[in-house]
This record gives structure tokens, C-alpha cells and sequence, in this order.
């Protein structure tokens, strides 16, 4: 069906006045914003030094948590690396020792690729007890790939450095294991 | 060995200002990266030194350091020379500009005292100017040749077009001023404005100054006329394949050829070293070297200015913008300059005549608005 002839909205290009024409006056104008913004504030940050305020949900490095007893709070249950479409997380599973009555498994080793990861934050997603979650560091650099493999006892000193600087991410329930485990009595 | 004894404040002063050009070169490369930096909010080169005023060292041992490469099927003779046509060229044409002050020319002594200028009381001073500043282009169009690279040709073919079409409202425009001050001779220009501030040739010739102004951005191939250089469609223009000294050659040339043109606006049409009240003809030298300098410097920040407001023209805007608008422009005003020196009728009736030029030609160039013709179905 042809669009009615009443539909249609017939528009005229605007006539330009005799000051449009000269271009002069709009010429001021815009000199006028570009010297405008030479006094603004300006937005650079002065990266070195100056560290940027990353929101707390920010999906950089790693850390592994710690429950209130100071203990890994990982189960080892392998969601995290069942999840993982870069597969860079390695976890080898170990009966928990017995006097941790509130689980049966714990991670013996747990390394997670900081190389391959893609930081896409789905680890943190599938895990069920909130054991490992992404922190706003995001400068990590190393002069060798096996510098980049982040084990357990590395992972849990990024969590210790992250609490003491207080920027903790927005999911944390830190020292607090949660609803996968039994609580202990 | 006498010719230079006798000689030694000329020879001195070529060596300063051959210097100060160079460093003037450099210094403005920094200033402009400030200012376009200012401009998007940003800070600007801050890392080398204080302010970051060692990035002018930084970036002039770059050039001197990098690896100096010709491509192999470039004409390497025209490729070295090319670069320094332009270098060469921009800077023989600051020869009979007055950078300071100067006195009164048609006096006899003074050509005996000494005056801020390398060749003194040139009768051609202007046409020398443009002699010379024109010969850039060969540098350019050289440059785009010798380098075999299909970008750089166009690049000097779009230079070669646009310098040589916007030569001729440069030359028009500035006929009108020669006429009211009676003389090519800068000094002359320049002594005859500074009786007073109503004297400057800027209130009887706005529309000369604006035709110059325009053409000079043109000359020097700055933006909104850097057709020879867009880096979104040739590369870098003519200069593609240089690189190292040879590129910082276009560049010293370039940047010279911008601080000799703000000079010239300055002499022309703003009084040179008068200042009312601070820099008047009995006044100290330093007083009016300082006005001098400040003035020049405002239009050296002007020419940036203009660079981060106006966006690039189109290639045919551009040459109709120079053969449509500014030429038949400038010959009006050459020709209202001359109806009022011959009838001896005042000189503000030709303020009038240049704003009506300008006010007449916005009427003719405007298009009627577009029409909608419905046709019946």
C-alpha cells in the first residue's frame, strides 16, 4: 500500500540569512567553543602516578578467598573450571583434612593462567561458596609464562593484599562461607 | 677578512635570527601540540622536563638520530634537494623582514644606524617576500615527485594547485596597502603606520587583511587548507616517505614560513612595532621589540586556533573559494583603494567599501533554497 498522501510530511531545507551566507559569524562561534574549552578542566589522568578509581565491580586479577578461620574457602567442586571458556583453571581435589568438619573436599592445588584467562568473569559466576572472585587490580605484569601461572598460596596473598587496601569487590561476603557449605558448629 | 669586519652586525644578526628561527621551529611544534591538547581537555607533552619543555630537545634529536632511509626506486638526488628547497626558501624570504624596531626609512642616517632587519631599506621588499616564499612549492611538488610513491604525487599536485591559485588574492590583496603607504619597502609600510593607532592599515583594509590572512593560511599549508597533507586520504601527502632530517627540513620550513607570514600581517596591516601609549616612534627599542613580538605571537596562536575550529575543505570548495570569491574580491578593493587615492576623498569611505564587498558578495553566493516539486501522480 502506497504511503497516503496525507502521511507524508514535506520538509524545506532552512533558508540561510545573510550572516550564514558571510560564515563569519558561525567561524566566531566556533572559535569561541575551542577557546571555551582551554580553560576547562581538563579529563587527563595522570596515569603512573595517579591510579584510576575502578568500580568495585571491575573484572581484573584473581583472588582466591579466605573463610573467617583464615582458611581457602574453595571446595574444590570444579565449577569454576567447568565454566571456564578459556580453560585456565587447574584444580587438583584433596580430601579436606578432618578437622574441618564443615566440608569434605579442599583444593591442593589450585592454579588458575592468568595468560589465557579473558577475564570474563564467569568463574566468579559458577562458583557456589563466593571462593573466588576478580578484584580491580588490573597491572599485572611478569617477565616469564610460568610467572603468570597463579597458584593457591598466590591467589590467597592477592585476597590478603585486597582486604588491607579495602577494595574489595561488590560481591564479596568475605570470611563468611556461604550456603554450599555446612555451616560450621 | 674586512668585508666581514665591517659587516659584523649584519653577519650577527643573520646568525640570530637563523637560530632563533630554527628554535622558534621546535618551540612551536610544542606550543601547538599544548594547544590542540588544551583544546580536546587534555594535558599535553608533560613527561620530558618541566611542562615538558624538554620535549622541543626530544623531538629535535629524534629527527637528527633516526636512520635516514631513501626508497629504492626514489629519485635520490631530487629527494635530498627537496626538503631543502623549502627550508632553504622559507627562510631567505625573513631576509628583509623587520623583526624589531626600526626607524624612520626616508631619513639619510638610517642606513648607517643599526636596524632590526637582516637586509635593510630592500625598495622590493614585499615582492621579494613573495618571490622567494613561493618558491616553497618546488620543495613540495619535488618532494611528492622524488618519492615515486603514488600519495606523495597527489599530495604535491594538490599543493602545486592550491599555492599557486591562492598566490594571486595574497599579491591582490595587499596592492591596496602598498598604495596608501606609497611603497613595497616593508620599513616604509611599517613607519607609515606608526603615527598613531588610527593610522594602521587594518581600519581602512579589513577586507584586504581578511583576504590575506585567509591566502596566507592557504600558502602555508596549514589547516583548513591542508589539502597536500590529509592524512585521511593521501598518507601523509608529499611527505610520506621522508623521514628523519629531511622531514624535519618541511617541517622548520613550514613553521617558518607560518612565523614570516604573522610577521607580515603584523607589518601590513597592524603597525608592526607601534603600540599606542607603550611603543610610540620616540619610545625605547625594547618596548617596541616586545609589542612587536606579542603581536606576532597572537597571530601565531590565532593560525592554531583556526587549525582546531574549521574543518578541512574540499578540494573544488577550496580552488572556487580562492578563483570565484577571493580574486574578484581583492581586485574590488584594489580598485576602491585607487578611485580613493586619485580623488583624494577620505580613507574611511574605504572601510565602508570593504564591508560592503563583504556584506554584497555573502548576497550573490547565496543559493535560493532548495525547491520540492510534486509532480501530480
Amino acid at each position: 500500500m502506497p504511503i497516503a498522501e496525507t502521511d507524508v510530511r514535506w520538509v524545506k531545507a532552512p533558508t540561510l540569512g545573510l550572516l550564514d551566507r558571510l560564515y563569519i559569524p558561525a567561524i566566531m562561534q566556533g572559535l569561541g567553543t575551542t577557546i571555551k574549552h582551554v580553560f576547562q578542566p581538563k579529563v587527563t589522568q595522570q596515569f603512573p602516578e595517579v591510579r584510576p578509581d575502578l568500580p568495585a565491580n571491575y573484572r581484573g586479577l584473581h583472588r582466591l578467598n579466605r573463610d573467617a578461620d583464615g582458611r581457602v574457602k574453595c571446595v574444590a567442586c570444579f565449577m569454576c573450571s567447568t565454566a571456564c571458556p578459556a580453560r585456565c583453571i587447574d584444580i587438583v581435589a584433596a580430601p579436606a583434612p578432618p578437622e574441618w568438619k564443615d566440608r569434605e573436599k579442599y583444593p591442593e592445588m589450585f592454579v588458575i593462567d592468568e595468560l589465557r584467562c579473558i577475564y570474563c568473569g564467569m568463574c566468579e559466576q559458577a562458583c557456589p561458596c563466593d571462593a573466588i572472585e576478580l578484584t580491580s587490580l588490573f597491572d599485572l605484569t611478569g617477565l616469564s609464562r610460568e610467572e603468570m601461572m597463579f597458584d593457591k598460596e598466590k591467589l590467597l596473598s592477592v585476597f590478603d593484599e585486597t582486604v588491607k587496601m579495602g577494595k574489595d569487590p561488590i560481591r564479596t561476603q568475605a570470611g563468611v562461607l556461604s550456603c554450599a557449605s555446612e555451616p560450621s558448629i | 677578512m674586512n668585508i666581514i669586519w665591517d659587516n659584523w652586525p649584519t653577519i650577527l644578526t643573520v646568525l640570530v635570527v637563523f637560530g632563533a628561527l630554527q628554535a622558534l621551529g621546535g618551540g612551536l611544534v610544542y606550543v601547538e601540540r599544548k594547544i590542540c591538547a588544551f583544546m580536546q581537555n587534555r594535558v599535553g607533552p608533560n613527561r620530558v622536563g618541566p611542562m615538558g619543555l624538554l620535549q622541543i630537545l626530544a623531538d629535535g634529536l629524534k629527527f637528527i638520530l633516526k636512520e635516514e632511509f631513501i626508497p629504492k626506486y626514489a629519485d635520490r638526488v631530487v629527494f635530498i634537494i627537496a626538503p631543502t628547497i623549502g627550508f632553504i626558501a622559507a627562510m631567505l624570504s625573513f631576509a628583509v623582514v623587520p623583526f624589531g624596531p626600526t626607524g624612520d626609512p626616508t631619513k639619510i642616517e638610517y642606513a648607517s644606524e643599526y636596524q632590526f632587519v637582516i637586509a635593510k631599506n630592500v625598495d622590493i621588499g614585499i615582492l621579494f617576500i613573495f618571490a622567494i616564499s613561493s618558491l616553497t612549492v618546488y620543495g613540495i611538488i619535488l618532494g611528492g615527485w622524488a618519492s615515486n610513491n603514488k600519495y606523495s604525487m597527489l599530495g604535491g599536485l594538490r599543493s602545486s594547485a592550491q599555492i599557486i591559485s591562492y598566490e594571486i588574492p595574497l599579491g591582490l590583496s595587499i596592492l591596496g596597502v602598498t598604495i596608501l603607504s606609497g611603497s613595497l619597502n616593508l620599513e616604509r609600510v611599517l613607519w607609515h603606520q606608526s603615527a598613531d593607532i588610527g593610522s594602521w592599515h587594518i581600519w581602512t583594509q579589513p577586507l584586504a587583511f581578511f583576504l590575506f590572512m585567509v591566502s596566507a593560511f592557504a600558502e602555508c599549508n596549514r589547516l583548513p587548507f591542508d589539502l597536500p597533507e590529509t592524512e585521511q586520504e593521501l598518507v601523509g601527502g608529499y611527505h610520506t616517505e621522508y623521514n628523519g632530517m629531511k622531514l624535519a627540513f618541511f617541517f622548520l620550513g613550514e613553521y617558518t614560513h607560518m612565523v614570516t607570514t604573522s610577521f607580515l600581517m603584523v607589518i601590513l596591516f597592524f603597525g608592526g612595532w607601534h603600540f599606542p601609549g607603550i611603543a610610540e616612534r620616540d619610545s625605547l627599542g625594547v618596548l617596541k621589540l616586545m609589542a612587536f613580538i606579542v603581536k606576532v605571537f597572537v597571530f601565531i596562536i590565532f593560525y592554531m586556533l583556526i587549525r582546531w575550529t574549521i574543518p578541512r575543505f574540499r578540494f573544488d570548495q577550496l580552488m572556487s573559494l580562492a578563483w570565484k570569491v577571493f580574486i574578484p574580491m581583492a581586485l574590488l578593493n584594489l580598485v576602491a583603494v585607487m578611485i580613493v587615492k586619485e580623488f583624494d576623498m577620505p580613507l574611511w569611505l574605504l572601510t565602508l567599501v570593504s564591508i560592503a564587498i563583504i556584506v554584497g558578495a555573502g548576497f550573490i553566493t547565496s543559493k535560493p533554497p532548495m525547491r520540492i516539486v510534486k509532480t501530480a501522480a
